[in-house]
């Protein structure tokens, strides 16, 4: 794959003839030209154009959600209040959670990547319900209107978490309304997850057995199981915070006999496992860059595959680890604190899986395999020092500090955000089906890696120092450690940037892909790129197992 | 009879398309039980909390227009389950006639839901303005806040179900669902009243049955 | 900018002591179980680089054993820090009884602290070193939590009910004490100082802001005007339960239940007087909600308690 790229090579635009830049045969036949309206995207039920609507749209909110980051991270540079009031600040970092979580690290992977290649994975032609598929980006997009519309009203100032009775007595921005718009969002997720469930039991082609299922459709199955079990307890959590604010409804009002801790328990019990909704995908998608990087099966592939289902299930368990300073019962803090050590075993497992698939692979160090160990290496820290926060001693000094937030964004950015541009670096020639420079993916994925490092790690010290998180102005002894976070912030802000200028590039000047530009197994890589409006001819026939590449027995032992 | 219904897109033969559409209604129907749960969690904490408050009020509510209510849905859900039963068996007729007496039990427990309003009204027991005098300790009304939350989020449930049965109808009477090839039709819309029904099950012991 | 040099943080107690020997073990933990992962990732990408000549004969794909042994080996480790932590945990979640015990009110945005003698300090908690100190939380409005980085400890202060955390200072100094939970627009301006004196320092300091009267003693008053004594004093016409000797002893309720009159039992009473009524009471107590402040329950709390002392001293 070096040679994806060969300089001396590039299409001529001048050169109607030359053939990298006019339509190939294969795009001409493809869903990207199967229309060319902007009606025929608006309505169409294609999976893969959705899924480019998705990725449209999430991109959009990922700079929304990043432009308030910038603001949080500039005005955190000195210790006092200079950029923005407290109320500005506390705006501008709820907005930042509140988009990131549920306009981009929800739908990130599962909504392009699992709409793109789920179908095609699995050998069918679409989801399960093609409509439905469209309408939940609709909802989406309402949901979306509905948070830019807050944002120009001036936004809310509770955090992500909407803590009672902050939220639903004291706060003074629009609360109601960014209830609904993450209340309407929910159903997009619901519609999803159960769209994929379906597709996944039901149209599976012939021979594709639950045993061959890629590992990526495994982990976005755990993932539609929480997505459809978990979003509507925050939909209902939300309605209750929107009547109590409306109507004085009092369920999470200590005067009126409610319970203030009860939304704590009701909003993690769906905000718990939705970090597995925002990572079981990414969990997926590594697996196969690991199989195609080391051209090798992925290491126990059973063990990977059902640790995505124990994620799930034993994720619904650990909401309590949230609660261990709020007053909860000590026995309570205890169990909760146990599963949550029992819920990082699969994840243990998996790490040390794909470790051992690189054993003696054929490894290639292009785009998609570096974001890959990226991810590796920051979910390893982010998932050992979130067991770090699950020791009950421990969680008591750092909990609500600045350890959490580097804990959290070592899996959320670190991990997941890694892994859709690991996704998005593999996939790409699929989608559009021309290749982009690799040299230049190396190099934004080695410039994510450092910039993300530059600006999370200082951050566990910092939280160990007892910085709180949600700190406007705070004590000068941690400035040093806040200025670098903030430096590394910019450095990762341009290396976000970089794939935007070269992808786009390669749009326009980059080499047809082919059919398999990397040499690997897989359903979707059997069929022209980018793929035909009903992705298959003909439906394959499955008769082997994923990842079946060829194994070296011209033996040396004797 | 007519043709056979087309197979939608991503389908390769109707069983299939028939057990996806259900499939799917079953994970539907998941979800909308941890909607309820949220509630029922909300109501068995404050019923925790405030015991004597939670019965004192629960004791005040007309807890035989409830039980005359669970008659009616139980009722209604064996006419829908017969509905898919002759739907599968091409009895169009019979079909008709038990989803629109279905429906119309559906439409009877709301008139007697609204009156079952009204009266607390009147009685100064239902916590909307100008209707509740005689709520006077705090988790009383907050248990009554979440009998009308409760209720009403179900009566709306309910309404969709009984717009739902008559659309199925709808199709039916006008041949545009042919039976027994669109029989999946009339099953999703039973799954869904199915729930909507047992939800009522568990509300009723919950809220007016509290001792 | 000089606190950076030494990076870690000061250390205020015994307990934070043992914490920050817990954290350095654990993250020696993390090294150990990450390290294989970083090493052989980067020893596998350059060893069988693709082009590169290496020994690619007979992969394996699965040992179910070496699977098993990597995810409990780990879970074991982690098994005997899970033990020592929560050890840990469950001391610094029972105060002992004898500790000397200090309110707090969260407020938005401000910590009210009262002392036993009915001093009273805002953003500034003084304790005595070597001492065993209690400090019982309320909130006026909304959540908030006392942090004592210094101390390794916080809790949440929730509206509705009480909550506690105690801590023993050995080195006196003055720390930072802050707001950890999100509270709204000035939640970054809700810290202070932590001071830990010696007890003779403490004593000056107790001495030089003394109050007018022990917070028992401004229960007592408020007790009166607000108008408990009409129905709670033994020469009351009216058939309320009487307070002498009530605290810590077990109440049986009308419903059947019985608890136990504790600072939360005696708050709700106030504050939500419907909710738990003693057998063989009338339900005529009216609710004190809007009428007073946590600080004056927690004062009235005291005084009920002080009651309780009192009884027992006249006990034989």
């Amino acid at each position: 794959m070096s040679s994806v790229t060969n300089h001396d090579e590039r299409p001529n635009p001048d050169n109607l003839d030359d053939p990298g830049l006019s339509e190939t045969k294969t795009e001409r036949v493809s869903y990207l030209r199967a229309g060319h309206t902007l009606r025929s995207w608006l309505f169409t039920t294609d999976h893969k154009r959705v899924a480019l609507l998705y990725m449209m749209s999430i991109t959009f909110f990922f700079f929304i959600g990043g432009i308030a980051a910038a603001f949080v991270r500039a005005d955190l540079l000195t210790p006092s209040a200079d950029l923005m009031t407290n109320e500005g600040y506390n705006r501008a970092f709820t907005l930042h959670g509140v988009i990131m979580v549920w306009f981009f690290l929800i739908p990130s992977i599962p909504n392009t990547f699992g709409n793109f290649l789920i179908p095609l994975m699995i050998g069918a032609r679409d989801l399960a319900f093609p409509r439905l598929n469209l309408l939940s980006w609709y909802i989406f997009i309402l949901g979306g209107i509905f948070t830019l519309f807050v944002l120009i009203l001036g936004g809310v100032d509770t955090g992500w978490t909407f803590y009672t009775p902050l939220s639903s007595m004291y706060a003074n921005g629009n609360v109601v309304l960014v209830a609904t718009a993450v209340f309407i969002v929910g159903f997009s997720s619901i519609l999803t997850g159960l769209n994929f469930i379906v597709t996944i039991h039901k149209l599976r082609a012939p021979g594709m057995t639950w045993g061959r299922l890629p590992l990526f459709i495994w982990s976005h199955y755990a993932t539609s199981v929480i997505l459809v079990l978990a979003t509507p307890v925050l939909s209902v959590t939300l309605a209750l915070i929107a009547a109590e604010r409306l109507f004085g409804l009092g369920i999470f009002n200590p005067e009126l006999g409610g319970d203030p801790l009860l939304f704590q328990h009701l909003f993690w019990f769906y905000s718990h496992p939705a970090v597995y909704i925002m990572v079981l995908p990414a969990l997926g998608v590594v697996s196969e860059l690991v199989a195609a990087a080391a051209r090798k099966p992925v290491f126990g592939y059973k063990f990977v595959a059902g640790s995505s289902i124990a994620i799930a299930v034993i994720g619904f368990l650990v909401w309590g680890h949230h609660m261990f300073v709020s007053g909860q019962s000590i026995y309570a803090s205890a169990v909760f604190s146990f599963l949550s050590l029992v819920v990082a075993v699969p994840s243990g497992i998996k790490i040390y899986n794909w470790t051992a698939t690189l054993y003696k692979g054929d490894i290639s160090l292009d785009p998609p395999f570096l974001f890959a160990m990226g991810f590796i290496g920051l979910f390893v820290v982010g998932g050992l020092t979130g067991l770090a926060v699950a020791m009950l001693a421990i969680d008591v000094h750092l909990h609500d500090t600045y350890f959490v937030v580097a804990h959290f964004h070592y899996i959320m950015v670190g991990g997941t955000v890694s892994a859709y541009f690991g996704a998005l670096h593999f996939w790409w020639p699929k989608i559009v089906g021309r290749l982009y420079s690799v040299v230049w993916g190396r190099l934004s994925a080695m410039f994510i890696f450092i910039g993300f490092n530059f600006t999370f790690f200082p951050q566990f010290i910092l939280g160990y120092e007892g910085m709180p998180r949600r700190y406007h102005v705070y004590p000068e002894q941690f400035q040093v450690l806040h200025d670098m976070s903030s430096i590394g912030a910019s450095i990762l802000g341009i290396a976000y940037l970089m794939p935007a200028v070269y992808l786009y590039y390669s749009l326009r000047y980059g080499q047809p892909a082919g059919n398999n530009p990397w040499n690997v197994t897989g359903l979707e890589w059997t069929i022209p790129s980018p793929p035909p409006k009903h992705n298959f001819d003909e439906i394959p026939t499955v008769d082997g197992p994923p990842y079946n590449y060829p194994v070296r027995k011209e033996a040396k032992h004797a | 009879m007519r043709e056979l219904p087309k197979v939608q897109t991503p389908y390769v033969d109707r069983a299939q398309q028939h057990e996806a559409g259900i499939m799917g209604m079953h994970i539907f129907l998941a979800s909308e039980i941890m909607l309820f749960g949220g509630i029922f969690m909300a109501i068995a904490v404050i019923r925790q909390a405030h015991s004597q408050e939670v019965v004192e009020y629960s004791k005040e509510l007309h807890y035989y227009l409830g039980a005359i209510n669970t008659m009616l849905l139980l009722t209604s859900s064996f006419l829908v389950a017969a509905a898919v039963h002759m739907s599968r068996h091409a009895r169009r007729k019979a079909v008709l006639a038990l989803l629109v007496s279905a429906a119309f039990l559906g439409l009877l427990f709301l008139g007697l839901k609204g009156f079952e309003y009204w009266s607390e009204f009147q009685e100064g027991r239902l916590p909307v303005a100008g209707g509740m005098e005689k709520i006077n300790s705090a988790p009383g009304r907050l248990f009554l806040n979440l009998y009308l939350v409760s209720t009403s989020l179900h009566a709306v449930h309910l309404t969709i179900g009984v717009i739902a049965l008559l659309v199925v109808a709808g199709r039916i009477y006008t041949r545009r669902s042919a039976l027994p090839q669109r029989s999946v039709v009339v099953e999703t819309t039973a799954a869904y009243w199915h729930l909507v029904d047992i939800i009522w099950i568990f509300l009723y012991p919950l809220l007016y049955l509290a001792r | 900018m000089n606190d950076f040099a030494s990076a870690w943080p000061d250390a205020a107690s015994a307990y934070a002591s043992n914490v920050d020997l817990l954290a350095l073990f654990f993250m020696a933990l993390v090294v150990i179980l990450s390290a294989p992962v970083f090493i052989l990732m980067v020893v596998f990408a350059t060893k069988y680089r693709r082009g590169k000549n290496a020994d690619r004969t007979e992969p394996i794909n699965r040992n179910m054993w070496v699977e098993v042994s990597w995810a409990v080996v780990p879970f074991l480790l982690i098994l005997f820090f899970y033990g020592w932590a929560t050890s840990l945990f469950i001391v610094h979640a029972s105060p002992p009884s004898d500790a000397l015990e200090i309110k707090a009110v969260g407020k938005q945005w401000m910590w009210k602290f009262q002392h036993a003698g009915g001093q009273r300090e805002i953003n500034e908690l003084h304790v005595p070193v070597g001492k065993d100190v209690k400090v019982v939380l309320a909130s006026q409005d909304v959540i908030h939590s006392l942090y004592i980085p210094a101390l390794r400890i916080k809790q949440d202060a929730v509206p509705g009910r009480y909550t506690e955390l105690w801590f023993n200072a050995e080195k006196p100094g003055t720390y930072w004490l802050a707001c950890a939970e999100f509270c709204g627009t000035d939640h970054s301006a809700m810290t202070g100082k932590f001071i830990a004196l010696r007890p003779a320092d403490y004593s000056r300091w107790l001495a030089e802001n003394g109050s007018d009267g022990s917070l028992a003693a401004e229960g007592e008053k408020l007790f009166v005007s607000s108008g408990c004594s009409g129905c709670h004093s033994p020469d009351a016409k009216v058939h309320a339960p009487s307070l002498a000797g009530l605290y810590g002893r077990p109440v049986p309720l009308e419903n059947g239940d019985v608890v136990t009159a504790d600072d939360q039992y005696i708050r709700d009473s106030i504050l939500l007087p419907q909710s738990q009524i003693a057998a063989g009471y009338p339900h005529i107590m009216p609710t004190f909600e809007n009428i007073l402040s946590e600080e004056d329950v927690l004062k009235l709390v005291a005084y009920v308690k002080s009651l309780a002392k009192a009884s027992e001293e006249n006990l034989p």
